[in-house]
């Protein structure tokens, strides 16, 4: 049987506080800008390496981290810079280590796919597909073995769901009672391979009683599902340590990263432009703007603010020092 | 001092140190119930419980993660391999997460973590039970690795990993677990990255480490015999390495056959003829010889293993050739 798609009733998305929405939407803006300012200054060579985008799947870090506490924890793989800025990291700090400045989150030394700030409970940026769902179950513990009610809430993609990683994690949090949200952002591609095309279950929310765990199949294009499903998993953590798996069903409206293409041999430009009508800052954006929450002059001034907010990171990175010849050789090892 | 078996002096070093620091936990396959598959966790389970003495499944990738996981939230996790055959499952979180993550974060995220199980070959397991894994394991910068030969190096070793800040590799010799020893009761911390002379000599230097200690002890007993005076120098970390240890001592005996159970390609021994070459070169008066496992997956027939493995009879050859014996 196939999980079921839950959706808050209407009436309950607008009993989420209205203040929480409109940050919410500033969240999804902050991202989507950021993102696109982020791919100007690779495409100038200023920014090197890997770097994956999240501009489309804004709805799920948003919903997700919306739903915590502020010591609650936040891990997740490469694609994460969405994540970052919903926990609360400035963009200056995202922007100046993209940069591989100093005054970068991870002093230069992490780059796109290695954000960290353990002020915020923010525990990476993770560069090996799978590699950081079995930390997550281990904060999970750590959690429990403290006697604490924190959650971890860990994101991946769907491609993830494939290694042996996964499902190892799965299992122990279960066994063990590991309060983790596992929030499998499925953007139906695992960079160039349609997810069908290498998965004999499809519907990653089936995987979760294997290992009697709850799930739920969520729609990721809308931010106030999103935070509601993870209302609920974070209830069964708190209280039990239950651990919760959320497959949010999303998509990402650019490449897989910013050397590969939005469309060509794995998927169709009209599915893409489809896909885009579904965006989730459009979609809370109307809602508010049918309440009456806000009108255009104010979600302008929103945009406006959250562009100079971007533009103010990417003179603060590209002002920033590197770091010191002398910092190749520190954090190696600790103290 | 009591006498003590390598199995025990480990099982001593966790009781302590896990009676010291609440923070101190053990997770392995086999080690709560089933009292440890070389019984290194014997008893722990009952004194501490399963909160801290916790059985995993066989599921080496996921349970070295969640130590890691645990570290950066704070806690000082002992991960137990059966044995490191099984933890080449989990290098990705050794080498991707835990020795990392540090550096990563810019210094953010210290990961004090304990990654130990029996090491090298024992008798007849086949050529995937039989291998020794520390060229593999020091190569990594951003961990530390130990590799006792006594008893009371085993303890003393064990503690100060616990108690260190970073991810340190323990390689347990399965061979030595019933060997016995002198250990000191309480507290006895061994520093990392300091060798130790096992015996003084003059005539030439045996480099060794964990289970070749023993192997190097005995061709110096015989090459006693023959009025060569060897000094057997334990390394007993691996990284760091006591490099000013090894110059001292061939600065003294100007000869030098390093002794390991690995096999030679980029093993530990290649690691140490560089330092030899590079700071000891002009007290040389021969060129280096290492004995190792011969460079094939371990047999199962009990001779074929027996010639596999490094021998006193293979290090006293070395010897005597880098004394112009023979």
């Amino acid at each position: 049987m196939a999980p079921r798609l839950t959706s808050a009733p209407a009436a309950a998305k607008h009993d989420v506080a209205l203040d929480l929405r409109k940050t919410m939407l500033r969240q999804m803006l902050l991202i989507r800008r950021f993102e696109e300012k982020a791919a100007e200054a690779y495409a100038l060579g200023k920014i090197g390496g890997f770097c994956h985008l999240y501009i489309g799947q804004e709805a799920v870090a948003v919903g997700v981290i919306a739903a915590l506490r502020s010591d609650d924890y936040v891990i997740s793989s490469y694609r994460e810079h969405g994540q970052a800025l919903a926990r609360g990291m400035s963009a200056n700090a995202l922007m100046a280590e993209l940069h591989g400045k100093a005054t970068g989150c991870s002093g230069g030394k992490g780059g796109s796919m290695h954000l960290f700030d353990a002020t915020i409970g923010f525990l990476g940026g993770h560069g090996i597909v799978g590699g950081h769902l079995p930390l997550a179950a281990g904060v999970g513990f750590a959690i429990r073995y403290r006697g604490g009610d924190q959650v971890c809430a860990c994101f991946f993609g769907d491609a993830a769901v494939n290694i042996g990683a996964f499902h190892e994690a799965l299992n122990m949090s279960s066994v063990y009672k590991c309060p983790v949200i596992y929030v499998c952002e499925n953007n139906r591609y695992g960079m160039g391979t349609a997810f069908e095309r290498v998965a004999a279950v499809t519907d990653v929310a089936e995987h979760a009683c294997s290992y009697d765990m709850a799930a739920e199949l969520v729609n990721g294009m809308d931010v106030l599902d999103v935070y509601a499903a993870t209302q609920r998993a974070v209830a069964r953590a708190r209280k039990h340590g239950h651990p919760t798996l959320l497959e949010v069903r999303t998509y990402r409206f650019m490449g897989h990263s910013m050397s590969d293409p939005t469309h060509g041999v794995y998927r169709t430009k009209e599915e893409v432009e489809e896909e885009k009508r579904r965006d989730p800052i459009v979609r809370l954006s109307e809602q508010l703007t049918g309440e009456g929450a806000l009108d255009t002059a104010a979600l302008e001034a929103l945009d406006a603010d959250v562009v100079a907010e971007v533009e103010a990171s990417l003179r603060f990175a590209e002002e920033s020092p590197d770091p010191q010849p002398g910092d190749l050789t520190t954090h190696v090892l600790a103290e | 001092m009591p006498t003590l078996t390598f199995r025990d002096a480990l099982n001593q070093a966790l009781r302590e140190e896990m009676q010291r620091d609440e923070q101190v936990f053990l997770m392995g396959e086999e080690v709560g119930v089933y009292q440890g598959a070389y019984k290194v966790s014997r008893g722990l389970l009952e004194e501490f419980g399963p909160r801290r003495i916790v059985d995993t499944p066989i599921a080496e990738l996921g349970f070295a993660g969640m130590g890691v996981g645990a570290a950066m939230a704070g806690l000082r996790p002992v991960i137990e391999f059966m044995t490191w055959n099984f933890a080449l499952l989990a290098l990705d979180q050794i080498v991707n997460a835990a020795a990392k993550l540090l550096y990563m974060s810019g210094g953010q995220f210290p990961i004090p973590i304990v990654f130990r199980g029996p090491n090298g070959a024992a008798l007849q397991l086949g050529a995937q039970h039989s291998q020794a894994w520390e060229s593999w394991l020091a190569h990594i910068p951003g961990l530390k690795v130990v590799a006792p030969g006594t008893p009371a190096d085993a303890k003393g070793l064990l503690k100060a990993a616990i108690r260190d800040n970073n991810p340190v590799i323990v390689l347990e010799g399965e061979m030595l677990y019933n060997t016995k020893g002198e250990v000191p009761e309480g507290e006895h911390l061994v520093p990392i990255g300091v060798a130790d002379v096992k015996r003084a000599g003059t005539d030439v230097t045996l480099v060794c480490h964990s289970k070749a200690v023993s192997t190097a002890l005995k061709a110096a007993d015989r090459l006693a015999e023959q009025d060569v005076q060897a000094e057997v120098l334990d390394l007993r970390s691996l990284r760091p390495m006591d490099e000013a240890a090894i110059v001292a001592s061939v600065a003294k005996t100007n000869r030098c056959v390093v002794v390991e159970e690995g096999w030679p390609f980029c093993g530990i021994g290649a690691q140490v003829v560089d330092v030899i070459q590079r700071d000891a070169f002009d007290h040389l008066d021969a060129p280096v010889l290492r004995v190792t496992q011969a460079d094939v997956p371990m047999p199962y027939n009990k001779f074929l293993e027996r010639a596999a493995k490094p021998s006193p009879e293979a290090v006293v050859a070395a010897a005597r050739r880098v004394l112009y014996r023979d």
